[in-house]
């Protein structure tokens, strides 16, 4: 059915890469990805592997200088951010496209009250100002769960806990009703439970306000728990995608295999736990060929010059692996 | 609802409001700056000293002044601090206010504390205006070099703000009309640069445009090399050249005192927006969609100014200490205004003989220098975030 749909964000073959002194760091090396309306979305990868790179370029925030978007296109509803100037990406920001950032801590102004951070957004692109604007606050710190609203409005952010935070990080990407919200690893910071009862936040509001999610993440219990599709990221690219059932049930790529194995689990209690050899290749030297390869326990020699396709196994369940690809057909 | 579950909810919300203080960050900052003494001791003198230079204000001045500061008496001259007058001599309206000289009186026999009232208030003017002024300059061009360094300045950004500091110039020297001209010519030049520049995107390169690519360096650089620059000069000798080419009066000695004392503005503001900048709201609020300027003033200003305003309230004693430094070298105010820094001047003949002359407005200006110093540092200390942890 998604085929008939036209996706509400569409990323293609997108590349943001920073210039160094002596090298060029390809942090985003061709990332393609779509986020239909009404769906969540989770982008998984490991720490350094380009996820919150491509979250920023989505909003036009990539320092220009030593970053440099070098090609690709994000349609957003139909139009390329790309072709935006800034005046244009104001616009857009927290009023069509929002996002949350990972430490609710420092993401806070803190000399601001609470009702100052969630209104302002709502003052520059609603313009609506006063007493509904103070109504639409409370309005929206009840939404997000936080208890007597009326009378946190005029808190300072040093005097919520860590979960109240994230809660009004989250009221403030909701306060002009966008359509896409990017939740850039919003429960890292937290502890478990609190951790949970934010994932229930986000699966909550997601229903009630038929809103997408981009939900980037490195936490694949995370991912099992809200999302609908995942993309497995790796090195600036993405590695699979495919449903979160078919992702977690038959994983296609080796890396993905690699990271689900590394999860521990009650039946592998008392054994050492797996985790993949070698670690995430520096984005300025990456290997040629595939750039999993170094790591990869099914590379053969045409893994270390050609760079793979994605292999379609049906369904919307794509892994960049011929390897694996081919010896399923045989 | 029964009994018990009413209960449960009064001890809930009970523990609510005891739970959640209100405070705001006045009545915090309150609580931290009351227990230092100094500090508070420091406030005390300074409100004293802004009542006392108020009143002098209106005391001093006026057709016939409560306090007459110009009031000669040469029979009178050099009298102690106390000392009644000697009312055989004098005119009714020479005798002095409450029949004594409180501070005594100068060669002149003009009474020294009514001279006090009068320097009071250009001591206070010169403090708040000259120290405005350099914070003014301070906090624009620091937030510019700060939140802007990075961008890149090309060749016609540069003719641009060279004419600009041109237009300014002249306008300064007071030939108003082409310093004018060329304000309104570089607007012309920013304006038309800033639509071929969006033309040229449009079309491709245009003939020369490759001139106008060449990044020359960033705005960072020019600016901190300017303060460099200005750092470079000993202030106080570039104060003293241009008192003296400039006419005597107390307004310019206020305004010189400010444009060669922002350097020290300028690099605090500097500093501190470079490390707000990184700072994780300063990009939430950009995706947010909120604007650059918008950015700058409400978000970045506030958690930039503490380490400012402490700076400037220390500022305000040193441009005190500089105004005293001119008049005792006899640049400062003109002749029958009194200053503290002139009386000391008038005062250095007499040393031995009428020590209250130096002594009485040398000690006012230790203490008024002094709890400013004080109160700037108590600000620094409740202002400071991590020293607040701590309570």
């Amino acid at each position: 059915m998604e085929q008939n749909r036209l996706p509400l964000l569409s990323v293609q073959d997108l590349k943001v890469y920073f210039q160094g002194d002596f090298d060029t760091a390809r942090a985003v090396d061709g990332v393609g990805f779509e986020v239909f309306s009404e769906e969540m979305v989770c982008l998984v990868g490991e720490s350094g592997c380009g996820k919150t790179v491509t979250a920023l370029s989505l909003l036009g925030l990539v320092a220009v200088p030593p970053g440099r978007i070098a090609g690709g296109k994000i349609l957003f509803k139909g139009q390329n951010l790309l072709d935006f100037d800034e005046s244009d990406f104001q616009k857009i920001r927290g009023n069509q496209i929002a996002m949350v950032f990972q430490e609710p801590l420092t993401s806070l102004n803190p000399v601001f009250t609470i009702e100052d951070q969630i209104g302002e957004a709502i003052k520059i692109h609603k313009h609506v100002d006063g007493e509904s604007l103070r109504e639409r606050c409370i309005r929206l710190l009840q939404d997000v769960g936080i208890p007597s609203a009326a009378e946190r409005l005029n808190d300072y952010p040093h005097q919520l806990s860590g979960g109240q935070r994230q809660r009004v990080m989250i009221a403030m990407a909701l306060s002009c009703d966008p359509d896409l919200i990017i939740a850039d690893e919003p429960t890292t910071a937290l502890d478990v439970t609190v951790q949970a009862q934010i994932l229930q936040l986000f699966r909550t509001l997601q229903k009630k306000r038929a809103l997408s999610v981009l939900y980037i993440t490195h936490d694949l219990g995370v991912v099992a728990n809200i999302a609908r599709r995942v993309y497995v990221m790796y090195a600036g690219v993405i590695v699979e995608q495919g449903k979160t059932g078919h992702i977690f049930g038959k994983a296609r790529h080796p890396y993905t295999q690699g990271l689900l194995a590394s999860l521990p689990t009650r039946s592998k209690r008392g054994q050492r736990l797996y985790s993949i050899p070698g670690s995430v290749p520096d984005p300025a030297l990456k290997p040629a060929g595939c750039p999993f390869h170094p790591r990869c326990p099914h590379v053969i020699e045409n893994c270390r010059s050609r760079f793979p396709d994605l292999c379609d196994y049906g369904d919307g369940h794509l892994a960049r692996c011929p390897v694996l690809f081919n010896q399923k057909q045989d | 609802m029964t009994l018990t579950q009413k209960n449960g909810q009064a001890r809930e919300n009970r523990l609510e409001k005891a739970l959640t203080p209100k405070r705001s960050r006045l009545e915090e900052f309150w609580v931290l700056f009351r227990k230092n003494r100094l500090a508070i001791a420091g406030l005390v003198i300074f409100i004293l000293f802004f009542a006392t230079a108020l009143a002098g204000l209106f005391l001093t001045s006026g057709q016939n002044p409560v306090f007459d500061p110009a009031q000669i008496r040469l029979q009178e001259k050099l009298r102690p601090p106390l000392s009644k007058p000697n009312l055989d001599t004098l005119l009714p309206v020479e005798v002095p206010r409450l029949n004594r000289y409180l501070f005594g009186t100068d060669e002149l026999g003009r009474d020294v504390f009514a001279r006090m009232l009068q320097g009071s208030w250009v001591s206070l003017t010169v403090g708040f205006v000259a120290v405005g002024i350099s914070v003014f300059i301070g906090i624009f061009l620091g937030g510019i070099a700060g939140y802007f360094g990075q961008v890149l300045m090309k060749l016609d950004h540069i003719l641009a703000s060279v004419l600009m500091a041109a237009g300014i110039a002249l306008i300064v020297v007071d030939r108003l009309l082409p310093g004018i001209l060329i304000l309104i010519l570089t607007g012309a030049l920013f304006m038309f640069t800033v639509r071929a520049g969006k033309i040229a995107r449009g079309r491709g390169k245009a003939a020369g445009s490759g001139l106008l690519e060449i990044n020359i360096f960033s705005v960072d650089t020019l600016i901190m090399r300017i303060v460099d620059i200005m750092i470079c000069f000993p202030s106080f000798f570039l104060i003293l050249t241009v008192v003296a080419l400039l006419p005597a009066s107390i307004y310019n000695i206020m305004i010189v005192i400010g444009l060669t004392s922002w350097m020290g503005a300028t690099r605090f503001v500097r500093a501190e927006f470079l490390s707000l900048r990184e700072q994780d709201f300063v990009a939430a609020a950009k995706a947010l969609g909120v604007g650059n300027l918008r950015i700058i003033f409400r978000h970045m200003m506030p958690n930039a100014i503490a380490p400012v305003l402490v700076s400037a309230t220390i500022g305000i004693a040193s441009a005190i200490l500089t105004e005293a430094g001119l008049s005792f070298l006899g640049f400062g105010v003109p002749p029958p205004h009194a200053t503290w820094g002139n009386i000391i001047a008038d005062g250095k003949r007499f040393i031995f003989d009428a020590p209250w002359l130096t002594f009485i407005p040398g000690i006012a200006i230790l203490v008024v220098v002094l709890s400013f110093n004080l109160f700037g540092e108590g600000l620094r200390d409740a202002l400071n975030p991590k020293l607040r942890e701590r309570h």
